[in-house]
């Protein structure tokens, strides 16, 4: 299957400090795709720098266009949902109003769109009039994969979904991503600091340090490598 | 006792010219946390505009809606034009940039209509309603400003874009990721701004008559208005702007010479700042560092 997102020598920046040193990435189309590697390790500001939130060199190409050179706003309406680190959560406003911001470049099905995040996310239609700040971590969480799935991504970017949840939330918020995945038919980019679920769902994966891709390939290789098994896994 | 309420109407009507400007502040302040001193000579501009519309001979409020639009569109070129350039320069930078666009706007606005002070015509007629307790000036002051805010409030709370608005200012990088075009909603804004301001120089006018410094005390009483109701906050805005007029007006007419009616803003605004520098409605800022 093709690809539908390519990162070719791809290299991120921090003012005048270069962050992510030419590193290649491929997300199938339909799949998982893991970015595994510790703190700092350059995961995030890849995710960022696909998004143009970064200074970026190299090549981005997602669906056949090259990403390069555009807007955040213009990379997010062709496709791409981003649930950036910290969530992004609009916290002074409702639940109901991230959704439809989430829906913004797509005003004409964003009633049904509304409709279907609460069909996946049932706890988000009994909080729909509350502040989005009100909500519990992992409430938050969901909001804001909804909130990126509002406007029909083609690719869904998860910052560390699992962060500073209790394992019970994170396990349950895994299991809809999955079904999401299969039926909206959208690939997934995922960073996360839990390596053994991460590898468990995800069909490709990458190891990164300082910067660079130190290993990468099928996400059960990677799991059955032993140096990565004890570096990341803890057995 | 009928004096009394004589002056808390008139005041309303002072409030809501107060309450429109400190509005429009609070908006330019929520969006790119910046104070925008230049936005009472914006207004003082934009109301020069509407008296030559008038003098030309056009309808008045033919003339007032074409000076609001030319008011928005020239809020949006000065975002774009002078205030984009700093948009991430240090806050105190953005600053001096506005107090130069207030004395620009007050020089120009000499330069083409000189310094004389000129008559506006009301477009309400001057008759005493309700037993004499307000005029239809008054009454017609508060009502054009009360259905703008009212429409700007709709605005805000139910059109996407009005949304899209509210979510660029309280969170640009989460706004750009749902494919909002923070830029421009800033834009937008100071374009809303300026109108609101050019309502309130426009209702304001026929009272203090027309000319480049006439909205000098009338910013000073907004920012009074806008730190009463506490700066973040739309609705504080205004009903702190209301607060300050009718407490200018009682405090001009009993305690001290009318003259010196200023001095209770500037009082307002260091009382605020020091007893509740939030403001009845607004929130504490935290940043983490």
């Amino acid at each position: 299957m093709a690809p539908i997102l390519e990162l070719r020598s791809l290299r991120a920046f921090y003012g005048q400090s270069e962050v992510v040193h030419g590193i290649d990435v491929a997300v199938e189309e339909g799949g998982m795709t893991v970015l595994l590697g510790a703190n700092g390790a350059g995961k995030t500001t890849t995710l960022r720098a696909l998004c143009g939130m970064v200074r970026r060199e190299g090549q981005i190409l997602f669906a056949g266009k090259e990403l390069h050179r555009r807007s955040t706003e213009e990379i997010a309406s062709l496709g791409v949902g981003h649930v950036p680190e910290g969530r992004g959560t609009f916290v002074g406003l409702t639940v109901e109003e991230n959704l439809r911001l989430g829906g913004y470049t797509k005003q004409r099905q964003l009633p049904e769109a509304v409709e279907r995040m609460y069909g996946y996310f049932p706890i988000l239609a009994q909080r729909r009039r509350q502040q989005a700040g009100a909500l519990s971590g992992g409430e938050q969480q969901m909001l804001a994969i909804a909130r990126a799935l509002m406007m029909a991504p083609r690719l869904l970017v998860l910052d560390e979904p699992s962060f500073g949840l209790a394992p019970r939330v994170v396990e349950s918020i895994f299991a809809i991503v999955e079904r999401i995945r299969r039926e909206e038919h959208v690939s997934v980019l995922l960073v996360e600091q839990n390596a053994s679920l991460a590898l468990e769902l995800a069909d490709h994966a990458y190891l990164i340090e300082t910067g660079y891709v130190v290993a990468s390939g099928s996400a059960k290789g990677l799991a059955n490598d032993p140096q990565i098994r004890r570096s990341y896994l803890g057995y | 006792m009928h004096q009394f309420l004589q002056q808390i109407f008139s005041g309303l009507a002072a409030g809501s010219i107060y309450a429109s400007l400190a509005l429009a502040l609070v908006m330019i302040y929520r969006a790119t946390d910046l104070v925008n001193f230049a936005q009472g000579e914006m207004a003082m501009f934009s109301t020069y505009i509407a008296w030559t519309l008038v003098n030309a001979g056009l309808p008045f409020w033919l003339a007032f809606l074409i000076t609001l639009a030319a008011s928005f569109l020239g809020g949006m070129i000065i975002e774009r034009v002078v205030i984009r350039p700093v948009e991430n320069a240090p806050v105190l930078a953005a600053v001096v940039v506005t107090i130069g666009l207030l004395l620009i706007f007050n020089s120009v606005a000499g330069w083409i209509y000189s310094y004389t002070v000129q008559d506006f015509p009301s477009p309400f007629p001057d008759r005493p309603v309700f037993g004499a307790l307000m005029t239809t000036r008054d009454l017609g002051v508060i009502g054009v400003t009360l259905l703008m805010l009212v429409l700007l409030f709709a605005f805000f709370r139910y059109t996407p874009i009005g949304l899209a608005m509210r979510a660029a200012a309280q969170n640009p990088a989460s706004a750009r990721l749902c494919g909002i075009r923070v830029g421009r909603m800033l834009a937008i804004g100071w374009g809303l701004a300026a109108m609101i301001g050019a309502t309130a120089g426009v209702m304001v006018a026929p009272v203090l008559f027309l000319d480049p410094n006439m909205m000098g005390g009338v910013l000073i009483y907004a920012f009074a208005g806008a730190l009463l109701g506490g700066i973040t906050s739309p609705i504080g805005a205004v009903v702190g702007g209301l607060i300050v007029g009718v407490t200018e007006n009682l405090v001009g007419t009993y305690l001290i010479a009318s003259q010196l009616k200023l001095t209770v803003a500037f009082a307002l605004i260091i009382l605020v700042l020091v007893f509740r520098p939030n403001g009845l409605f607004g929130t504490a800022i935290v940043r983490r560092v």
